[in-house]
């Protein structure tokens, strides 16, 4: 086994294939940047305008929530006015994972109880002042678990584009796996396809358990904290 | 595409085809519902072994969950269709669609019963040791009946993000929707208009329904929680 990870694993794949990985890194971090941007939009507009605007956010969300990611990034791939291949399929991820993330920013919108409002109005802020310094950092510190499994879906998500030939690291995989005679001169046997698609694997793993692992030491955080304050009321009341 | 969606002949080209449409809509609603059975039985089976107080069952469902969460369903499939047929294990197109879709979104119910059962106030089951249950059956008798409400909402939620991943199989060349729709779309007159659109509006029929009556019925369980949580303070009150 050690003898063909050595002989798969030639400096050249091994580059290519961590090329592969690299592009994934930047698919995400772009698409989620953006997503979160207009998704925090979306939410806005479906939360809080009850005329035109709230009502075609809601039909948009709807819409992109109920069909599949790569029905878009097919039909974008073609026809979306952008000119590079990279930027077409941001654009189909970001269409359909902003519709995702307004969802969770809404949830975590409608978790904040109105008198908070109400107690900013008092104070003389504006709505605009009242989103920015009361509500948003308290729903955006509620929601950050649910955004980070988002984003871990954003990463996975990204090898259907091996669909539409981009040369992501799943993409990469299959290519490499069909060309693994020409170059390596190894005929391709399990060991073979084991060895790389365990290779892809683990990449995916490693990116996305230690966004797990963020999730849960932040929710073990949030809950620590809260008991920490009852502990606290508890011992003040004693 | 927007010509194409207002022009009468390219609608009329695809109504001509009208039956493969058909015929691979019925195996993506096959493949879901399939799916959707072997994902809540490994869901459940997964979900009670995470909640045991075992080291090794806990141990190996921790191990199901993470493997599956973390790495991507097309990768899952690709090891299906590609890698297997090395040891000798040959599946058709559908039905490793239906294996890895199924296998991949059990690793998500099993994490939704893990919450579910956890929810329940431990006296449960210590009450049902007490009068004699063994372990299975206070499973199947007293925890998991009660689970039922409380998962309701994020586990239709699973299965609309379920309908909409089977359309992996278009990755490995099964006749899905997805791919029926694609293959007809870049073959000949390249007319993506219609079959996209109804290929979206046919998946928006699957899924929207659902989603919706899985919202609702989560807002109509938060109200009466709202309202009993509010009944025993209203009578207390009424009393004094």
């Amino acid at each position: 086994m050690i003898e063909v990870i050595s002989k798969t694993f030639t400096p050249e794949i091994l580059q290519y294939l961590l090329g592969g990985a690299w592009l994934v890194i930047e698919l995400s971090v772009i698409i989620c940047i953006l997503s979160i941007f207009f998704g925090l939009i979306l939410a806005l507009l479906r939360s809080y305008d009850k005329f035109v605007l709230g009502r075609v956010a809601g039909i948009y969300i709807e819409i992109f929530r109920n069909t599949p990611n790569l029905m878009w990034v097919l039909i974008c791939y073609v026809h979306a006015p952008l000119p590079t291949a990279f930027m077409r399929c941001t654009f189909a991820f970001v269409l359909f994972t902003s519709a995702a993330i307004a969802e969770i920013i809404r949830g975590g919108l409608n978790s904040i109880p109105k008198g908070q409002f109400e107690a900013a109005y008092s104070q003389g802020f504006n709505f605009v002042q009242t989103l920015v310094y009361i509500i948003l950092p308290q729903c955006f510190k509620n929601i950050v678990p649910t955004l980070l499994s988002q984003v871990i879906t954003v990463v996975k998500d990204t090898s259907f584009l091996s669909m539409v030939a981009v040369a992501e690291l799943m993409f990469r995989s299959r290519n490499v796996l069909s060309l693994l005679p020409r170059y390596t001169g190894q005929t391709v046997g399990i060991e073979q396809v084991a060895a790389i698609f365990g290779f892809a694997a683990l990449i995916y793993f490693v990116i996305n358990f230690s966004l797990s692992c963020v999730v849960r030491w932040y929710q073990g955080r949030g809950k620590a904290k809260t008991e920490a304050r009852t502990v606290e009321t508890t011992s003040q009341s004693a | 595409m927007i010509e194409q969606i207002l022009s009468y002949e390219s609608w009329m080209a695809f109504f001509k085809d009208w039956t493969l449409f058909a015929q691979a809509f019925g195996v993506t609603v096959m493949v879901s519902v399939l799916a959707l059975l072997l994902a809540l039985a490994l869901g459940v089976v997964f979900g009670v072994m995470s909640t045991s107080h075992h080291a090794l069952p806990r141990f190996i469902a921790r191990g199901y969950v993470e493997t599956l969460q973390n790495t991507p369903l097309v990768l899952q499939a690709y090891v299906f269709y590609l890698a297997l047929p090395y040891i000798g294990v040959m599946i058709g197109q559908i039905s490793v669609g239906i294996y890895a879709v199924g296998i991949y979104h059990g690793a998500y119910i099993a994490e939704v019963v893990r919450a579910g059962i956890q929810s329940i106030p431990k006296g449960q089951a210590e009450a049902a040791a007490s009068q004699g249950f063994t372990y299975v059956q206070t499973m199947r008798w007293i925890i998991l009946p009660q689970t039922i409400k409380i998962i309701l909402p994020p586990l239709v939620n699973q299965m609309v993000n379920l309908i909409k991943n089977t359309s992996v199989i278009a990755l490995i060349g099964g006749t899905d929707l997805m791919n029926r729709t694609n293959d007809w779309a870049t073959t000949g007159e390249c007319i993506y208009g219609p079959p996209f659109l109804v290929c979206g509006i046919l998946y928006f029929l699957l899924c929207f329904p659902l989603a919706t009556w899985g919202r609702n019925y989560e807002e109509r369980l938060k109200r009466r929680d709202i309202q009993s949580t509010d009944k025993p303070a209203a009578t207390e009150e009424a009393a004094s």
